[in-house]
């Protein structure tokens, strides 16, 4: 008998139990582009089978930070750069949890860097989506990771000299096993990718453009965007891992030429850091949270280890 | 001092087994109803350089290394670097043998190898009349040949022990057996029980004995367990049902966190090893706001790091237990010495008006004891505790009774909610499951909200970091702001309450109750402070001493108490800042002038008599400078 029932019900879901009963309108500036994640994943959520109580969704600091005041499911708003690893531990204590960890991109490309090249890396199973509006926008539109060369900011007012971040490539040679980029302007198909991302068993990164109309570009400037998996111009393999670079390559430069190149990039089966553990005994296969409800659960002690110290 | 009693020490380069050996002489001691207490003093450095283990062994209660010593056994350092005058470092090879003499009781055994230890360099240190004037008896003797001829080189502790064993008159069986239950098995076995046994012969065939010292009587009434300070601390975790852990290696700390990475697979536990602390402290959280019982730590610098997820932890009232082991600072310090220097840093570190639980233990049983309450009260109380311990504890081991362990486990999640409970707990009109409730006609009023779990049906909320109504929406609202922050802060005295009234005090009193002197100390200092209290009333003056464990929330009752009933209290702690003074201090808002401080921070703890010396220094009111190297620090207007 599990102690968290809500974890794989099988019932009819309404994408309007998504909407949080205490906060139903979000705070974000009119036309921002964070509207478009909590849209397709109030859309997504339902269409993977998955209820409220069942998500957690962990956030970092910033605009993208309030997305669980306005996603109704269990939440947890950390702190600036730490989404990551509060959320990969929530899966390894329970793994029944959709876990949904998101942020902006200087929340996951520059102070919680290191936490996302690890959590790529060893593939924890869950979705990590950075919302790419390409500045700092809660604290008034400073130059950020992904900012372009030249962009010009209270903090960088002769412009920025140094140079974007590949977020894609990063997430590719980090280790990432589902990597793809959407647009808040291309509703659809962010919805389809965010639904493929919580079924993909491993690390599903979504670098998604999020205009910011306030301090950087409006909607207008992400369009038209290209989906490389429709195109014709575009042909690769995204199981293939050098022609994804190629083409992670080429999406990253033309973002900043005035192309939006938008669709999966690449695609892993490698075993998930949770089977991985669990194979090699390092990980109960019932999920440990489920232990301390289990009142026949029998529990080591410290006595029965003592033969080494007498 | 005592005069029954061993003090044993070995001493040779980092990678000469100096660990091991005195692990295996240690439980032979034990086991012949010795009690024994051992003390590590090493470089930060995997091979060669300065490094001794000194086991303290009698037939009495021992709870502290001793002054000085009065064996040694100098392996030399096999891995030391060439000699070369103008170096900072001198000569390396003879350090075992020359930076131990100064502690060197009269009467001592020195046992040194001559394989390694050249006759000039013993020449040059003048050896033979420091002998005879000191009274040390000198036995030298090839041991690297001996281990050469059975087996190989690095085999010579073996032999050092044979040599031990034999000049103090030890029944040998005691050696084969330790060393039959040990990892070593076939040829490697057979070559180390042969040069002990023939270090032994050659003992008693070449060597007059004209020492008087011999090995001490003992018996224990139950079997005992040797074991470490950080041994203590991870049994507790795993009795207290903790089975998950997160960490980045550092010295001290890392020892917690191999021993619990070692048996935690096999108990149905996760251990994590991450990319840094700040991950490592936030994984803490994150299992256990998913239902874990969870713990992460570090030592000074690491712990730094964890400043941030300790205030998300401390907002979100998510409980997590943290381990901070001390080695002295600042930054990157003294990484193998001990200190008790980061007391203020984690009392306060993390913004804001912040509150957490943090417990000092004073010996190997507290450690056990106060980790396992401190699973308890955070999760109860949904607040992080933190056990501060130092380098000295961590590597120390202590005999205790194999019984002190037999008891229940306690894998409770304290105040968290059943399905079943969650459907009887308080809901917003909404229907929203308040997580933190604070309303005054709520039964919150101790201050802890229970909690609901992700995956439940029904107890949906969202924890942050930001200021937070009862169903955890963001929001700056005054009223909520004050009512929430109070109740956090509420739980500290709900928590002192708790201990006061339900548990045994954390406190430990020793000494002449009716003096009018007292010590005041805090974590490992301890041992030594009740041993030099021993002694000072057995010298006929007479004095009280305390060793204080709860840090925050502090016991304010215990300690005004101590401090009314004595006409001036000397508080010692190993740091330059006098910070535990301090934390009195501003806890009772008084006793600046009554307050003195003894302070060593030169990386060694403290010997008995260096605060039995100063504690007669003030007791006599005298202005002369302790001869140790240790600062006495005023009280104000003193």
């Amino acid at each position: 008998m599990s102690a968290f029932n809500a974890i794989g019900e099988e019932r009819e879901i309404d994408r309007e139990e998504f909407t949080a009963d205490n906060e139903p309108q979000p705070t974000w500036c009119p036309g921002c582009g964070d509207f478009g994640v909590l849209k397709a994943l109030k859309q997504a959520l339902p269409e993977v089978g998955r209820t409220p109580d069942e998500v957690l969704t962990v956030t970092g600091i910033g605009c993208s930070g309030k997305l669980n005041s306005y996603l109704e499911t269990y939440g947890f708003h950390t702190i600036h750069g730490r989404s990551l690893p509060v959320a990969r531990a929530a899966k390894l204590a329970n793994d029944g949890l959709e876990v949904i960890a998101a942020g902006g991109d200087g929340d996951g490309y520059g102070i919680g860097g290191n936490h996302f090249m690890h959590t790529a890396r060893e593939n924890h199973d869950m979705t990590y989506i950075v919302f790419n509006n390409e500045v700092f926008g809660l604290t008034k539109g400073q130059t950020s990771p992904t900012s372009p060369k030249g962009h010009k900011s209270k903090t960088t007012p002769h412009g920025n000299a140094k140079s974007p971040i590949r977020p894609l490539s990063l997430g590719l040679t980090s280790g990432a096993t589902y990597i793809a980029r959407t647009a808040a302007v291309n509703p659809n198909q962010a919805k389809e990718i965010i639904a493929e991302a919580i079924e993909h068993d491993g690390f599903a990164h979504i670098d998604f453009l999020t205009q910011c109309p306030t301090w950087n570009k409006d909607a207008r400037q992400y369009v038209p965007y290209v989906d490389v998996q429709e195109s014709e111009d575009y042909d690769f393999d995204i199981t293939d891992r050098e022609q994804a670079q190629d083409m992670m390559f080429e999406a990253e430069n033309a973002l900043h030429e005035g192309t939006v190149l938008t669709g999966r990039f690449f695609v892993d089966e490698r075993p998930s850091y949770q089977d991985q553990k669990k194979d090699l005994g390092e990980m109960p296969r019932e999920p440990l949270a489920e232990r301390y409800f289990d009142e026949d659960a029998k529990w080591e002690r410290s006595y029965d280890l003592l033969d080494r110290h007498t | 001092m005592s005069d029954n009693e061993l003090i044993w020490r070995i001493a040779g380069g980092s990678g000469d087994g100096i660990d091991s050996t005195s692990q295996t002489f240690a439980k032979v001691l034990m086991r012949s109803g010795l009690d024994v207490f051992t003390h590590r003093h090493y470089p930060s450095r995997i091979r060669g350089g300065h490094t001794y283990v000194e086991i303290r062994a009698a037939g009495h209660e021992v709870q502290s290394r001793g002054d000085g010593y009065n064996f040694l056994l100098a392996l030399g350092d096999s891995f030391a670097r060439n000699p070369q005058e103008d170096a900072y470092y001198g000569n390396e090879e003879i350090k075992p043998l020359s930076e131990n003499l100064d502690e060197l009781r009269e009467g001592g055994i020195i046992v040194y190898d001559t394989g390694l230890i050249s006759e000039e360099d013993v020449e040059d240190l003048n050896l033979e009349e420091r002998a005879e004037e000191n009274d040390w008896h000198l036995f030298p003797m090839d041991l690297r040949s001996l281990a050469r001829e059975h087996g190989r080189e690095v085999m010579r502790n073996t032999a050092g022990v044979g040599v031990t064993a034999a000049l103090l008159g030890m029944d040998l069986d005691p050696f084969v057996e330790a060393m039959e239950d040990s990892k070593m098995t076939g040829d490697v076995l057979q070559a180390n029980l042969d040069i002990f046994q023939e270090a032994n012969d050659i003992v008693h065939e070449e060597f007059e004995f004209t020492h008087d010292l011999r090995i001490p009587e003992g018996e224990h009434e139950e079997e005992q367990a040797l074991l470490s300070g950080s041994n203590a601390i991870a049994y507790g975790s795993i009795d207290a049902g903790c089975r998950f852990i997160a960490g980045y290696p550092m010295t001290p700390w890392t020892d917690v966190f191999t021993i619990m990475s070692q048996h935690l697979p096999e108990m149905g536990g996760i251990s994590e090893q991450v990319e840094d602390e700040i991950a490592a402290a936030a994984l803490a959280v994150g299992a256990s706001h998913a239902g874990a019982k969870a713990m992460s730590g570090s030592s000074g610098g690491g712990f730094a790091l964890m400043s941030e997820p300790l205030g998300l932890a401390e907002m979100t009232e998510t409980p997590i237990v943290l381990v901070e082991s001390m080695r002295a600072g600042p930054s990157t310090g003294m990484p193998t010495k001990p200190e008790q220097a980061d007391l203020e840093f984690v009392l306060y570190t993390s913004q804001g008006d912040s509150s957490r639980v943090v417990f000092a233990p004073g010996n190997v049983e507290e450690a056990y004891e106060q980790t396992r309450l401190a699973f308890h009260i955070a999760y109860e109380y949904q607040i992080p505790t933190i056990i501060i311990y130092d380098q000295k504890l961590s590597g120390e081991n202590t005999n205790v009774p194999v019984s002190f362990f037999d008891r229940e486990p306690e894998p409770d999640l304290g105040s968290t909610l059943t399905e079943e409970e969650l459907k009887e707990a308080a809901h917003d009109a909404s229907g929203k499951f308040e997580r933190f409730q604070h309303e005054p006609d709520t039964d919150v009023d101790n201050g802890v909200s229970p909690r609901s779990l992700p995956g439940q049906s029904g107890g949906r909320y969202l924890a942050t970091g930001n200021e937070h109504t009862p169903t955890g929406h963001i929001s700056e609202d005054p009223d909520n702001r004050v009512f929430q922050l109070e109740r956090r802060l509420q739980k500290l005295d709900s928590i002192r309450a708790e201990l006061d009234e339900e548990h045994e005090s954390n406190q430990t009193f020793f000494g002449d109750e009716s003096a009018d002197y007292g010590i005041i100390t805090w974590g490992s200092s301890q041992g030594a402070v009740k041993e030099a209290v021993e002694r000072l009333n057995d010298a006929g003056s007479p004095v009280k001493g305390l060793g204080v464990s709860d840090m925050m929330p502090f016991p304010e009752d215990e300690i005004t108490a101590f401090i009314e009933s004595v006409d001036e209290v000397m508080v010692v702690e190993m740091n330059a800042t006098a910070q535990f003074r301090g934390h009195i201090q501003k806890e009772l808002g008084r006793y600046g002038e009554k307050l003195t401080s003894l302070l060593k921070y030169n990386g060694n703890p403290f010997e008995p008599a260096e605060i039995v010396e100063s504690c007669e220094l003030r007791i006599e009111d005298s202005d002369e400078e302790p001869t140790a190297q240790v600062h006495i620090e005023p009280a104000a207007g003193d």
